[in-house]
């Protein structure tokens, strides 16, 4: 874990309301794993106040990118930094990923802005042998943001507009049906409904699920006790999002105890 | 020049960090010495562990703050005495641990266990917590309550004890006073204001308990004036808490009177503040000739200004 002040080597719109910044930390990139996340402060001032906790998009050589959208005024600071200008980041924070166990395949399921781990991750299970497909929906197409880079992509939007007309469930029903459910993990990312409904999927079919968390979060280190997400197995209640997620088997909790962030 | 000694505790700087914003000291090994600061008050250990509160227990507030419900989860007395407590020892802490109960039972029962170890430096006692049903504010707002624990802890204890009092209070200074007289040896003056937002989409309360406990910049001056306050009641050492950011806001509360201050929400954006706050003041010390922290502490002029005089406000 690092807390550095680092330069900004890139800022873009990508897609509608769908915005990336680069940035340069060798440190940081160096010791990133896929679904850990930064805690970036959106001021060099306290207004606003706390910092905001973003997955780590991709990291090339020592280049991070984060993807938000701007949906409030620390959002939109991160939108107008300059190219030059430097963010204060703590990270790499959170346990990654559970990329143990038998699996070769790995279907990584993203909704809107969900997709921010998943290029990261997608990189790194391709270079461990797994075989990698991407399912990707947003409302409509204006709001998909691929570059290109992202591996083996299908997409479903609410209005057809791009790919499948529907949600990334029934585009993963309709993937299943087309490659099987033989050794695939599936990784998801997105609006806490569309991951339980991911969950009742993936529980009827048999395929194991990891999900990536959202949730509102102070410190992102474990001190503040700020982001619990109550647990369906083990001893203890609750964990804290920050450090013992963000990324879980679904199984072991209970995403109805957390509020939606929006 | 900026060590301090209060009863048999030694604070090698007046900076502590605050309850429930630091953990246990160690959680952030990679960014900090816990052995720099003057010291490391524990999150509120209860007899049982606590489970805390459910989602959700943060907002940010649009006012320079946030509000917490947290509820004050952590791991009980037995599980920090065998597991958290020696790792403190061997980072070299100054060790506070704060206490909260639903009883007074409770309360002398997690001192007394912490009595039979070594390597403790102090207590505060969290009679102030907004946020749980049981103890806390019940106590906090209530002068007797707060009078009889501290009473019975003292008499159990010959180690440092705070009172960490609520703002929530019609007259604080009242409560200093109950604690100086059964003897406590410093104040904690403030734990959070209660607070409350709400989303006006969904017309819900942005944490789960629908109050809670308000924190940050913006209730610096609140908690000054309290600070202020509690410094007119009583002649024992007040540990000053409340919204302090940067070294210039802990001279502020120095300056007013208190010993010794405490960083808490700051270290939710910044883990390092507790080290710039620390050189901060060493800086100001040496700037306006102050060799010793005790010549700061209390150097507030409140000279009326003539203008005032003749206005007839003296």
């Amino acid at each position: 874990m690092y807390q550095q002040h680092v330069p900004i080597t890139r800022s873009q719109q990508v897609a509608q309301n769908v915005h990336v910044l680069e940035f340069q930390s060798e440190a940081i990139a160096a010791q990133a794993i896929p679904g850990q996340f930064l805690n970036i402060r959106p001021s060099r001032f306290y207004d606003p106040f706390l910092r905001r906790a973003y997955s780590i998009h991709r990291v090339v050589d020592d280049r991070l990118e984060i993807i938000y959208n701007v949906v409030g005024k620390g959002s939109a600071l991160f939108a107008e930094a300059k190219v030059g200008e430097t963010l204060d980041i703590l990270g790499p924070l959170g346990t990654p990923f559970h990329l143990e166990g038998e699996f070769h395949r790995a279907v990584l399921v993203s909704g809107g802005v969900g997709i921010a781990p998943m290029p990261f991750l997608g990189d790194w299970l391709l270079k461990q042998g797994k075989q990698v497909a991407n399912i990707y929906g947003a409302r409509t197409a204006a709001m998909i943001a691929d570059d290109g880079r992202l591996h083996n992509a299908r997409y479903a939007t609410d209005d057809g507009s791009l790919g499948y007309r529907g949600n990334v469930v029934g585009l993963l029903d309709q993937f299943l049906a087309d490659e099987g459910a033989d050794g695939l993990r599936v990784f998801a990312c997105g609006p806490n409904k569309m991951l339980m409904a991911l969950g009742d999927f993936c529980q009827l079919r048999g395929v194991p699920l990891e999900v990536s968390l959202e949730c509102q979060m102070a410190c992102g280190i474990g001190i503040c006790q700020g982001c619990p997400v109550e647990m369906a197995t083990g001893e203890r209640k609750y964990t804290l999002v920050c450090t013992h997620g963000p990324n879980y088997n679904y199984n072991d909790i209970r995403l109805e105890s957390i509020p939606a962030v929006h | 020049m900026t060590e301090l000694q209060i009863r048999n505790a030694r604070f090698k700087n007046p900076v502590l960090t605050a309850s429930g914003t630091f953990g246990y000291g160690l959680e952030c090994p990679d960014l900090f010495d816990v052995s720099r600061l003057g010291g490391v008050v524990t999150k509120s250990i209860s007899r049982k562990p606590r489970d805390g509160n459910p989602p959700q227990r943060i907002a940010e507030t649009s006012s320079g703050g946030m509000l917490n419900s947290i509820g004050l989860a952590n791991v009980g007395v037995d599980v920090f005495l065998d597991q958290k407590l020696p790792a403190l020892i061997e980072r070299k802490a100054t060790v506070i641990v704060n206490i909260a109960a639903s009883s007074v039972e409770e309360y002398c029962y997690v001192l007394e266990r912490c009595e039979e170890h070594e390597g403790i430096d102090g207590y505060e006692i969290n009679v102030s917590c907004p946020n749980v049903k049981d103890g806390g504010l019940s106590f906090g707002t209530d002068c007797p309550a707060v009078a009889q624990i501290t009473r019975e802890l003292r008499s159990r204890t010959d180690r440092f004890l705070s009172m960490k009092l609520t703002p929530n209070v019609t007259s604080i200074g009242e409560f200093a006073r109950a604690c100086e007289a059964e003897g406590a040896d410093a104040v904690s003056c403030v734990n959070t204001f209660i607070g409350m937002d709400i989303d006006v989409g969904t017309r819900r309360p942005k944490i789960a308990t629908i109050t809670g406990g308000y924190s940050g910049p913006a209730i610096l001056p609140m908690a000054l004036a309290k600070v202020y306050e509690v410094r007119k009641a009583v002649k024992i050492p007040i540990i000053g808490i409340g919204g302090i950011m940067t070294a210039q806001d802990a001279i502020k509360f120095l300056v007013v009177g208190a010993s010794l201050i405490q960083l808490g929400t700051v270290l939710f954006v910044d883990p390092m503040a507790a080290t710039t706050v620390v050189k901060g003041i060493e800086e100001y010390m040496q700037q306006n000739g102050f060799s010793q922290i005790n010549d700061l502490i209390g150097a507030l002029d409140v000279t009326m200004q003539p203008s005032l005089v003749a206005a007839g406000w003296s």
